[in-house]
């Protein structure tokens, strides 16, 4: 029996897509590398502990809770004090403007996938495939299109954490009471009105879930993508791995950890704070 | 009769709604006089609405009847296409509601159906004044006028200080009122209420069910009310529509029902109703034997009155004919040995009476320790009968007869 071609199929799937098109990907890496490094100059301009204080006041505001404020304090004055500052930042500008690109495209497309029975139909086993497939794949054709360094990982990052921000948006607009929905229809509400007054503010808690489950996935990929020249803290835990340095490898260990629970407190509270 | 000629404000034709994917096949087969089951088993659709016709009048309410699963709350949905119904025709104000475009259709919701749900469907992250604004905001109305109304449908039940609440405050009964100010806050010409008040408790629907019918006196809405519950039915409606798979049984007011049920069917259905509660004061007064005149009689007169109609009290009227007191044969007979001339002095002038629509259930409390024959009196102050315990049994045992028959 013959073996089937499926991975030369993809390969030259692919190799035809990088041919063609990769002068365009190409491009839009070299603006998107300008745009992440004034981000995070930007970032960096501020004195640390200026910045540090700010976040912490923010992350107050957002939960009013004094808990977290305090191990936001706390915590980054930790990862200061290790000198992974400029590293964390790194990182945190990477995961920002991955996620906002995934819930940028996730968010609609969960809306779609709710209204719409054919679009979840083609959207639902694409996110089996999405979420089971190991995230190392996704960085093999990252590089041919974005070269080795930050855009790949973004790529791979939204990729990898898209999933279940369509997901539960999708989830959250189908679980409207019927009886709701209905009386909007009875009302005389459009398909505009019904989503924008009705849907998306009951579904909020949901797609709030979503958005704290894409940060985490997406932070959860930096070490990943580290290995394909993301630098920020995955690069020291890469580094840290490949000298066997098991101090500065837990240092940045840690210092993931604090953004992840940092991120996750606030996020969660951002989405449960609405009744 | 004349009020049966005017147009109606809902014309419903033939409707008929099959749900499942071979609706042709199955229409075809209830055309030819095949049933329910024989549908199901054979095209696998279910009818949920087979061949219903009938009108509402501008003003009237209509309360359509059945036990669940007898297609009522699909009936109603058709009305204003929640669901599209598979064939028949509705008119509502001469106006083909079933070949309207998708927004004609929100036009004609917008500007004339509003509805109340039976889990009241209120919106969970919109405040009860927000709530009670839906329709209004989605008409495009400026957000302070929408307010005003808003407040004002709020007032109408009883809702006033309530308004920046959220719904989960609120009680059952209190959030029903508020579905009902979102409804009333749009000034519909009709409203579909599908079992409005079924999820509330009874002494709470009962209150609901007054309010309602209060609302209506002001307000003239034509109304299509779906309900269960046969007692309510009797209550709040000027028809009932009794269905029974899908079709329509019966059409009649109450006492049609009542006293003539169409078949079996209803026979059953209503075999139950508590009649204490269709019948009024009105239907089982007696005239009164004799009443006696103020300012032309004096107590020998009353008591000779009195004598002759073998009564022991008697009413006394004024030349407008308003009731104003009642004199006992003790009385009478008393103040013509102390040679009393005038009535007034003799005369009672605190007696407890009725309204012509009081409900006979009503009644019999009033009447357990009454001392006289209980006056029914109009509300320009006529008496129009009284309700003596003997014409109260009787006329109870006379419409169970015919009720069982």
């Amino acid at each position: 029996m013959p073996r089937i071609p499926l991975g030369a199929t993809i390969e030259a799937f692919i190799d035809f897509l990088v041919t063609n098109f990769s002068f365009l990907t190409i491009a839009f890496t070299r603006i998107m590398e300008n745009v992440i490094r004034y981000l995070e100059n930007g970032l960096l301009f501020l004195p640390p502990w200026l910045f540090i204080f700010m976040v912490a006041g923010i992350a107050f505001w957002l939960t009013r809770k004094w808990g977290i404020a305090l191990f936001t304090l706390l915590g980054l004055m930790l990862i200061w004090n290790m000198g992974l500052w400029v590293a964390t930042v790194s990182t945190i500008t990477l995961v920002l403007i991955a996620t906002l690109t995934a819930l940028s495209i996730g968010v609609p497309i969960g809306i779609l996938a709710a209204l719409n029975n054919g679009v979840n139909r083609v959207v639902q086993p694409i996110l089996d495939v999405m979420q089971t497939m190991p995230a190392f794949v996704y960085l093999i054709p990252a590089i041919p299109f974005f070269g080795l360094g930050k855009v790949a990982a973004i790529f791979a990052t939204v990729i990898f954490s898209m999933p279940p921000a369509i997901r539960l948006t999708c989830l959250g607009i189908q679980q409207v009471p019927r009886e709701l929905v209905e009386c909007a229809d009875a009302f005389g509400s459009s398909k505009w009105q019904k989503l924008f007054k009705l849907q998306l503010p009951l579904a909020t808690p949901t797609i709030m879930a979503g958005v704290n489950q894409t940060v985490m996935l997406g932070l959860s990929m930096v070490v990943i993508a580290a290995m394909i020249g993301a630098r920020g803290l995955g690069g020291e835990v890469w580094r840290a791995i490949q000298r066997l340095q098991m101090g500065s490898g837990f240092e940045a260990g840690i210092g993931i950890v604090i953004v992840a629970i940092i991120l996750d407190r606030v996020l969660q509270h951002v989405g449960t704070k609405k009744r | 009769m004349s009020e049966r000629e005017k147009e109606p404000k809902i014309r419903v034709n033939q409707l008929t709604k099959i749900f499942g994917s071979h609706s042709q096949e199955a229409l075809k087969m209830l055309h030819d006089g095949a049933s329910k089951d024989e549908i199901l088993e054979k095209t696998g659709c279910g009818v949920g609405v087979s061949q219903a016709s009938f009108t509402v009048d501008e003003g009237e309410i209509v309360v359509v009847m059945g036990l669940s699963g007898s297609g009522k709350s699909t009936l109603v949905r058709c009305i204003n296409r929640l669901i599209e119904p598979t064939a028949g025709e509705i008119f509502i104000d001469d106006q083909d509601i079933t070949s309207l475009s998708s927004d004609e259709l929100r036009h004609v919701r917008l500007s004339k159906l509003g509805m109340v749900f039976q889990n009241f469907a209120l919106f969970p992250h919109r405040t009860v004044c927000q709530n009670a604004e839906y329709g209004l905001e989605i008409r495009g109305m400026a957000p302070a006028a929408r307010r005003e109304k808003a407040m004002i449908a709020l007032e109408q039940v009883g809702l006033s200080g309530w308004e920046d609440y959220y719904p989960a405050n609120l009680s059952g009964g209190m959030q029903q009122r508020v579905g009902l100010a979102r409804a009333l806050a749009l000034d519909p010409d009709i409203l579909l209420m599908d079992e409005a008040f079924s999820a509330l408790d009874p002494l709470i629907r009962s209150d609901m069910q007054d309010e309602l019918i209060s609302l209506q006196s002001r307000m003239r809405k034509t109304i299509v009310f779906i309900s269960h519950d046969l007692d309510e039915a009797l209550k709040l409606g000027d028809r009932l529509v009794l269905m029974k798979d899908g079709a329509i049984v019966q059409i009649g007011t109450a006492e049609e029902i009542l006293t003539n049920p169409a078949n079996d069917y209803v026979a059953r259905f209503v075999e139950n109703v508590d009649l204490t509660k269709v019948l009024t004061a009105e239907s089982v007064m007696v005239k009164p034997k004799a009443t006696v005149l103020l300012s032309a009689h004096g107590p020998k007169s009353a008591l000779r009155f009195m004598q002759k109609q073998q009564l022991s009290q008697i009413f006394v009227h004024d030349k407008d004919q308003k009731v104003i007191g009642l004199v006992s044969a003790d009385a009478a007979s008393e103040g013509v040995q102390r040679h009393e001339t005038e009535l007034h002095h003799i005369m009672q002038t605190d007696f407890v009476s009725v309204a012509p629509d009081t409900p006979a259930a009503d009644l019999i409390p009033i009447m357990a320790n009454l001392p006289y024959p209980l006056p029914v009196v109009g509300s320009d102050g006529k008496l129009k009968g009284v309700v003596i315990r003997g014409s109260l049994l009787a006329a109870l045992a006379e419409r169970g007869r015919n009720n069982n028959a």
